[in-house]
């Protein structure tokens, strides 16, 4: 194993002083993700299917660089993640790691990625300190951040009239941040809020919690809590009549992956924010229905179109370069334009944050839905400079 | 009275130490002082360093569930505390690691000595659930004191820093020979507590509760220095692995946490000195390479799980121990 | 008006209702538990993901047989019931003659294969179940709405509670499986079969769980981690209530959802811990348990 290594890194030595050999630029991407967990449905093989999807639309090998895609489950734990990423890129000649949902696995591979002078595009996890205080230059955050959801629902239903809130927050530190985001929105939009209450983490009855935010009369009722808390307490909102009742739910990070879980019939009414919606364009669609024919039927996240659109993004940058130097691919990542068919036309910031619209949706009715998927009606679209945190406000060093 | 290991493990009463016993003792001592020395060249030495602080941990939980007959349930509590205390002191004290693992060390012998000595006074599934009990608390506490822990991100990038102020850990290598050390350390202490008077005691103790009282010791003193030394180590275990990855997360409080070091003590065997060891090797391999496998790992995990229980309750390093007829 | 602590009386009263409903769901769990534990002297670990079997035997017979909601009340418990069976016969009882902690760490790790079987097939984030249509809406107590749905889940588990209460202490087969516990030997050699009994007793616990999971799916998310962490906190409802006690496990059961429905009002976020709090107080103070009797 140890004659592997000195033999990859004289190979990697003599490929670096060699640009003529450059041609043959070889590349492994590893996906590492849940797999197995939480989150399994939103990221996992359906990322790596992504993956496999721009390495083809990208027709690599006419270009002379071999893409490999490799894969592996964090289990949602930061230490079987960062030991992946390690073995990754110090024995197994990994490149680049894509997607990593988990914040706390996220913020570890991103340190990891930066020791080793690696490159990391994040699309699964809603950390904004990603881009913020725990930014490096080695760190793309591609596909949403917990600021601009925030920004998204909290604002447009603001502006749709819904002006008093309150929070169902998930008692943690992610829960917090929801919120205290949220809140400043609404604020800052001329709305009010009017309570909130802290709910145990994780959660499976909110009935109790429910009540209370029916008594407070606020119009909506904001969800700061993610995964199977947000669907627990949007099943027991439908229970209690609250929608029927004239309040709104808005859910801070509900994923398609959630609604198709809950079913319209509980989930209708809901208001939610989303960069990526599989049915908004003809790209879009024609996209989506190749992916969902590989993926067992089932329609792209917005986090497995980020690793698509990333990985597309970073392999541009590599053709540009003819190079696979971190600094210089990451340099050209961020000062090429952006352009895919999912994301439309975008930039990346000096922090690594990547810019794009957001949209706020609202989950159908039964009836108006034409069939399994066909979940969202936009509401409004919210322009990248509105949605994602001013960059002097982000606190990121590498921002001066 | 739980007489877990004393009918099902090695089978053979450890207690007659003999010479040819100490002997073979020796040898594997020099053995995995050999395997250490050489490991880091071979095999991957992030991957060798999560094995040792696994096993120690394993070993940890060993000394309470084979010597001591007392199932923990919430082992993770100690781990946990211990690796979030070395993680804060490094990064925001800024101590050198061999002081931030202290301090974490000696946290989870406190929170070892307030448990146990409210745990110790139940016995058997009352004990298994009080201690489940309280590590869940220390799981809710660690979720609601973000300041403290990070909340869920965990405390992230702590610095490994350098030895004794003077040689950087930041290669894997040089911190490697530091964790080695530790490891080492943690399992002589662990063999000359069992082989100790006071081992003896708590083994009496194990088989046969009312006798060891009756005979005039007081078996609950016993019982709580065994389960404040098991956490102890424990939490040496948790606070080295912070240094070593960089960060404490709330996967180390959490319950599943104390599931998985019953697994490695389990696989490996059940009341040997050397099992957890083989034990931890064996999951934590599992773990990083079964790691693309997906969803299965749980049903592969849960198949050892049954498939020690009904087949091998020894362990691998007890069926080897049958074998040869010597207590490992 | 008056307010109680800065709570308005009719808030309070809605709350002490959620409150027992979801003491519903820990004492019909805590009561399988605890049955069980009363004849095998197991802690059966795989309680949670077994209440997890029955949610999506549920979802499977509506989507696959399209059997509604009440044939699935009935044959959920029957068919997840029909598997305890099997794993008693083929596991549990080669480790019935070994120390009880072997039984939680067998079933330890059948909980960890079944929940990665079903996160394997149907993924994690869970399956959609309506409220049956007979059940939907609710009505206006004047101090809360009061979804029909819940009403409903409050009376069948009080039926179920009470009636598994009455079979154990009062018929003559509850009076055998009671000898049984006492001394299973000598009430074999009276002519009973214990074991027939002892694997009846598995498939009925695990019963319980499947159709508390068949209560549960309209109402809570219906996914493989449903029963992970619930578990945890029905093994404490179980522990203060007295292991193997029958009415312990019920009336602590609703109590302390109870309690844990005020703690929610007055404290959200100790709600969790609330459990574990008053198990480890009672404990010190009863070490068998409000309702055990003494080892």
């Amino acid at each position: 194993m140890k004659l592997k290594t000195i033999l990859a890194t004289t190979a990697l030595a003599t490929l670096m002083a060699a640009p003529a050999l450059a041609q043959q630029i070889s590349i492994k991407a590893g996906v590492l993700n849940d797999r197995s967990g939480l989150y399994a449905d939103l990221a996992g093989e359906g990322s790596v299917i992504a993956a496999r999807m721009a390495v083809e639309d990208f027709k690599a090998a006419d270009k002379g660089i071999k893409v490999e895609v490799v894969s592996a489950d964090h289990q949602n734990k930061p230490d079987v993640g960062s030991t992946i990423a390690r073995q990754w890129y110090d024995q197994d000649g990994v490149d680049l790691i894509l997607d990593v949902p988990t914040s706390s696995v996220a913020l570890a591979v991103s340190q990891i990625t930066k020791e080793k002078n690696k490159v990391h595009i994040n699309s699964g996890a809603g950390s904004s300190d990603l881009t913020g205080k725990a930014c490096n230059a080695n760190t793309i955050h591609w596909t949403y951040d917990t600021y601009a959801l925030a920004q998204g629902t909290g604002g447009a239903m603001v502006k749709a009239g819904g002006d008093s809130w309150f929070f169902l927050t998930a008692d943690y530190a992610f829960g917090h941040a929801l919120e205290r985001d949220a809140s400043a929105t609404v604020i800052k939009n001329g709305g009010k809020v009017v309570g909130a209450v802290r709910t145990p983490f994780p959660g499976t009855d909110f009935s109790s919690f429910l009540l209370q935010a029916q008594a407070s009369k606020a119009k909506v009722i904001g969800l700061a809590n993610a995964g199977s808390d947000t669907t627990n307490a949007i099943k027991q909102a439908g229970e209690f009549g609250i929608v029927a009742g004239g309040q709104k739910l808005a859910g801070l990070l509900v994923f398609i992956s959630d609604v198709h879980a809950l079913g319209l019939q509980a989930a209708q009414g809901l208001v939610l924010t989303e960069s990526f919606y599989w049915d908004r364009d003809d790209g879009t669609r024609a996209w989506s229905e190749r992916f969902a024919k590989l993926n067992g039927g089932k329609k792209p996240t917005m986090v497995q179109a980020g690793v698509y659109s990333g990985l597309l993004h970073y392999l541009k940058a590599v053709e540009a370069t003819k190079s696979k130097d971190s600094a210089t691919v990451v340099a050209k990542m961020k000062e090429m334009p952006t352009d895919d068919p999912l994301f439309g036309k975008g930039s990346i910031r000096p922090n690594g944050r990547k810019m794009h619209d957001m949209y706020l949706y609202e989950v159908k009715k039964p009836s108006e839905s034409k069939g399994p998927w066909d979940y969202y009606k936009q509401i409004s679209v919210l322009p990248a400079e509105q949605a994602f945190q001013p960059l002097a406000e982000t606190g990121c060093s590498l921002v001066k | 009275m739980t007489d877990l290991a004393s009918t099902e493990a090695a089978g053979v009463a450890l207690s007659e130490t003999d010479d040819s016993t100490a002997r073979l003792h020796r040898n594997l001592f020099i053995a995995i002082a050999a395997v250490l020395v050489v490991a880091p060249f071979v095999a991957y030495p992030v991957f060798v360093m999560k094995v040792l602080c696994f096993a120690l941990f394993a070993l940890a939980f060993n000394l309470l569930l084979g010597y001591g007959g007392l199932l923990s349930f919430g082992h993770a509590a100690y781990f946990g505390m211990a690796s979030y205390v070395s993680a804060y002191t490094a990064k925001n004290w800024g101590l050198t690691p061999e002081l931030a693992i202290l301090f974490g060390t000696a946290v989870g012998a406190v929170l070892g000595l307030v448990f146990g000595a409210l745990a110790i006074r139940r016995q058997g599934i009352y004990f298994a659930m009080i201690t489940l009990a309280l590590a869940q608390m220390v799981f809710f506490f660690s979720l609601q004191t973000p300041r403290f822990t990070g909340g869920e991100d965990g405390i992230q990038a702590v610095p490994r820093g350098k030895f004794l102020g003077l040689i950087s850990l930041a290669d894997d290598r040089a911190l490697y020979w530091l964790v080695a050390a530790i490891f080492m350390g943690g399992l002589l202490a662990i063999y000359r507590i069992i082989h100790s008077p006071f081992g003896q005691v708590c083994k009496a103790i194990r088989d046969n509760e009312p006798r060891a009282i009756s005979l005039g010791y007081r078996a609950n003193r016993y019982k709580l220095m065994v389960f404040v030394l098991s956490a102890t180590l424990a939490g040496l275990a948790g606070a080295t692995k912070a240094i070593v990855f960089q960060l404490a997360s709330l996967t180390d409080v959490y319950w599943t946490m104390s599931g998985e070091v019953v697994l490695m003590t389990l696989v490996g065997g059940l009341g040997t000195v050397f099992g957890p060891i083989v034990g931890a090797l064996v999951i934590v391999a599992m773990q990083n390479y079964l790691a693309t496998l997906g969803a299965w790992v749980t049903v592969v995990q849960g198949g050892i799980f049954v498939l020690c229980v009904l087949l091998f309750r020894e362990g691998i390093v007890g069926v080897i121990a049958k074998a040869i007829k010597k207590p490992l | 008006m008056f307010e109680l602590l800065g709570v308005p009386p009719q808030a309070l009263f809605g709350q002490v209702l959620l409150g027992l409903i979801n003491g519903s769901f820990y004492a019909i769990l805590s009561l399988g538990l605890a049955v069980i534990f009363g004849l095998l002297n197991i802690i059966n670990f795989s309680h949670g993901a077994q209440y997890m079997m029955g949610a999506f035997v549920a979802w499977m017979c509506l989507n696959y047989l399209g059997l509604n909601y009440w044939a699935a009340l009935l044959l959920a418990p029957i068919i997840v019931g029909a598997t305890g069976v099997a794993i008693e016969r083929l596991l549990l009882k080669r480790i019935a003659h070994l120390d009880h902690l072997y039984g939680l760490l067998l079933t330890f790790g059948l909980a960890l294969i079944i929940q990665g079987l079903f996160r394997n097939q149907y993924g994690s984030s869970g399956l959609p179940y309506a409220i049956p249509p007979q059940l939907a809406g609710g009505q206006n107590l004047g101090f809360m709405f009061l979804p029909n749905y819940r009403a409903w889940v409050i009376a069948a588990s009080l039926v179920v509670c009470l009636g598994t209460w009455f079979l154990i202490e009062k018929t003559k087969l509850g009076a055998y499986l009671r000898a049984a516990t006492e001394n299973p030997t000598l009430t074999q050699a009276f002519g009973i079969n214990v074991p027939l009994l002892v694997t009846l007793t598995y498939g009925f616990g695990v019963a319980l769980a499947a159709f508390a999971g068949v209560l549960a799916a309209p109402i809570y998310s219906v996914n493989p981690n449903m029963g992970g962490d619930l578990i945890i906190v029905v093994f404490a409802v179980v522990v203060i209530g007295g292991m193997g006690s029958i009415m312990g496990a019920i009336v602590t059961g609703f109590s302390l959802g109870l309690i844990e429905g005020l703690t929610k009002v007055f404290y959200p976020e100790g709600a969790a811990t609330v459990i574990f709090v008053i198990m480890v107080l009672v404990l010190l103070v009863k070490p068998a348990g409000l309702f055990g009797r003494a080892a």
